[in-house]
């Protein structure tokens, strides 16, 4: 009865259409709202988890995420490295500045200052320049993306001066590194060098950065520096999702991703069951001509459940495709989205809503069929 | 009383009352029927609207169950069937011909006169072979490849004629199948279904209002208020024409 099902439901064009609609447009609503979203969340963190070299963060007692960072003394620098199983502590400033340079209105960035003898807390990765250059007088490395915002599409030009604070700063090098969910462009130099860019204050010592030594589990090392300073010491995947849930549960946004995604699920559930109930009333003489002559009810539900399936599976396979290649082209194309992409676990998430979808609508139209009165269609 | 099983009769029905209830009211639409219909012939089911013709139909072709009383289908018993097997009943031995064709629009005329093989689990290329063998003896072997919508009321009609007898059924039941259909196609439809439904060990029972076709029918089962009756006098009915 399979082909019978698939030939019943095809055959009814537009509603079999316009429940692919409703089911790619759920779809795609739901992965692409949630795959901004989930961007936007590692964006929050890319800044604590691009510091590859050091696991361990220290802070404030009071702060809860990595751009409500509150200034510490110098000598907490010290203190945390006088905590046994540190193998070493660096310090790691992080504050807002204002750029200016030619033919560029004055935008905000991120400044960082990082450890001026051993450029700890600086991202691995490099796209033009090496790491010695910051040590330059002045010396600063931008973000790429934070280039091209700036700058468009002109070429990387070492030895660009800019102004930061009513100081002269000079362009030596680009970090490939994920743009952060604060500012578009983050400036990286040494800790002495930012301090002369940043505005002045008592305390201006954002994090202290340390490495537990070998064998000393990080987790453990930063409890022990929390016991022996009283200050905060996350390790890294700590910090991480601390900063990640204070997105989550301190700002508008997974509110208003959420409650697109809902809209993508209501729509789906109401477009797809009406239309498949639509179908069901449509085609209620034909199922029941089919009970008269003898198609069990497990038969109709088989068939019922079917029509389900192709509309889910290929509604599903529509918006996802399509939003993938949303994301997709987004992300190579407009600076804002550079970097998002569909993950598995969001397609997974996709797919779980259209069953939920379709077995709304299906059980709808299956509690129908089988309602139906075989001797209905001798009644006329 | 029990009924034997092997009763030469087609259909059996003794002391058949059905009952419909909507709220607190009870409508007797059968009040205890008995009769037969005979295997080898083509029987008519005739009376005014609302004499019970189609309830009566409906629950010897096993889709209805009768509040009291027995029916027998060739030796089956409904009234002790459950519900499953009813199905398995309907799908074996009853063909099914309705007014309005009920031909599912979206599938040819080849496909729709080979649900009932697809409803028994054959595969759909044989059912499609001996489908459009059917429609060849009905005459319709240029239309296989047609939907419903492409042809005309007696050509549905004989699509859903070769739906009803392609799997072999040894009972055809047919309500009105000439009421949407002009009298000489009536007429043709109405030859064709005697033809391929009446055998010796087959029974086709037909509810009609249609008096053009009464010639064509072995035995005429007048109905009226719940009751079959005894042909009026006169009234040329109620026996083999």
């Amino acid at each position: 009865m399979s082909w019978i099902a698939l030939r019943m439901l095809v055959g009814d064009t537009a509603k079999y259409l316009g429940m692919i609609f409703g089911v790619a447009f759920s779809v795609l609503l739901i992965t692409q709202q949630s795959s901004i979203f989930l961007g936007l969340l590692q964006r929050s963190a890319a800044a604590v988890v691009e510091v590859r070299d050091a696991d361990i963060w220290v802070m404030d007692p009071r702060v809860q995420f990595i751009d409500g960072a509150r200034g510490l003394p110098d000598t907490a620098l010290q203190r945390v490295r006088g905590v046994p199983g540190v193998a070493w502590a660096a310090p790691h400033l992080r504050t807002t500045t204002t750029i200016a340079t030619a033919g560029v209105e004055l935008t905000a960035a991120t400044l960082v200052g990082v450890d001026d003898a051993s450029l700890a807390g600086l991202p691995a990765q490099l796209s033009h320049g090496t790491r010695e250059a910051l040590s330059a007088p002045g010396a600063v490395m931008l973000n790429g993306s934070g280039w091209t915002f700036l700058f468009k599409d002109r070429p990387f030009e070492p030895g660009l001066e800019l102004e930061l604070n009513d100081s002269r700063a000079v362009v030596v090098g680009l970090l490939d590194t994920s743009q952060t969910l604060s500012q578009q462009v983050q400036i990286y130099a040494r800790y002495g060098t930012a301090l002369s860019f940043a505005p002045g204050g008592r305390n201006r010592l954002s994090f202290v950065l340390a490495k537990a030594a070998p064998g000393e589990d990080p987790r453990a090392v930063a409890q022990r520096i929390q016991d022996v300073t009283g200050l905060k010491a996350l390790s890294r995947e700590e910090f991480r999702d601390a900063t990640q849930r204070y997105i989550i549960f301190n700002t508008g946004i997974p509110q208003s991703f959420a409650s697109v995604v809902t809209l993508g699920v209501v729509v789906g559930i109401v477009v797809v069951a009406l239309t498949f109930s639509l179908f069901i009333r449509d085609n209620a003489r034909q199922f029941g001509a089919l009970r008269a002559i003898g198609v069990s009810g497990w038969q109709l539900a088989g068939m019922v459940m079917l029509q389900g399936a192709v509309v889910g599976v290929v509604g599903y396979a529509i918006g996802l495709g399509m939003a993938t290649w949303l994301v997709e082209t987004s992300a190579q194309n407009v600076l804002a989205f550079q970097g998002f992409f569909v993950p598995w676990q969001v397609a997974a998430l996709s797919a779980a809503i259209v069953v939920l979808i379709i077995a709304w609508a299906g059980l709808g139209g299956l509690r129908r069929v089988l309602k139906l009165d075989p001797a209905a269609v001798f009644r006329g | 009383m029990p009924m034997s099983a092997t009763t030469p009769s087609a259909v059996v029905c003794r002391g058949l009352v059905k009952e419909f209830t909507d709220g607190s009211q009870t409508l007797q639409v059968l009040r205890g029927i008995d009769t037969t219909f005979a295997a080898g012939q083509l029987s008519l089911l005739v009376g005014p609207s609302g004499c019970g013709k189609t309830t009566l139909i409906s629950i010897i072709a096993g889709t209805l169950s009768a509040t009291q009383g027995e029916v027998c289908v060739f030796g089956q018993e409904l009234t002790r069937m459950k519900r499953a097997e009813l199905v398995r009943f309907r799908r074996q031995t009853v063909g099914f011909i309705f007014q309005q064709y009920n031909l599912l629009p979206t599938l040819t005329a080849a496909e729709n006169a080979c649900v009932a093989l697809a409803a028994a689990g054959m595969a759909r290329r044989p059912a499609l072979e001996r489908a459009s063998d059917m429609l060849h003896r009905l005459g319709l072997g240029d239309h296989l490849g047609k939907l419903p919508s492409q042809l005309s009321g007696g050509q549905q009609q004989r699509v859903a004629i070769a739906r009803a007898l392609v799997h072999g059924p040894r009972l055809v039941v047919c309500d009105e199948p000439t009421a949407a259909l002009d009298a000489k196609t009536g007429h043709t439809v109405m030859e064709l279904l005697r033809e391929a439904a009446v055998a010796q060990d087959r029974a086709c029972i037909v509810v009609t209002h249609d008096n053009r076709i009464f010639d064509l029918a072995d035995r005429i089962v007048h109905m009226e208020d719940g009751h079959v009756i005894d042909p009026p006098a006169g009234s040329g009915i109620g026996s083999a024409q």
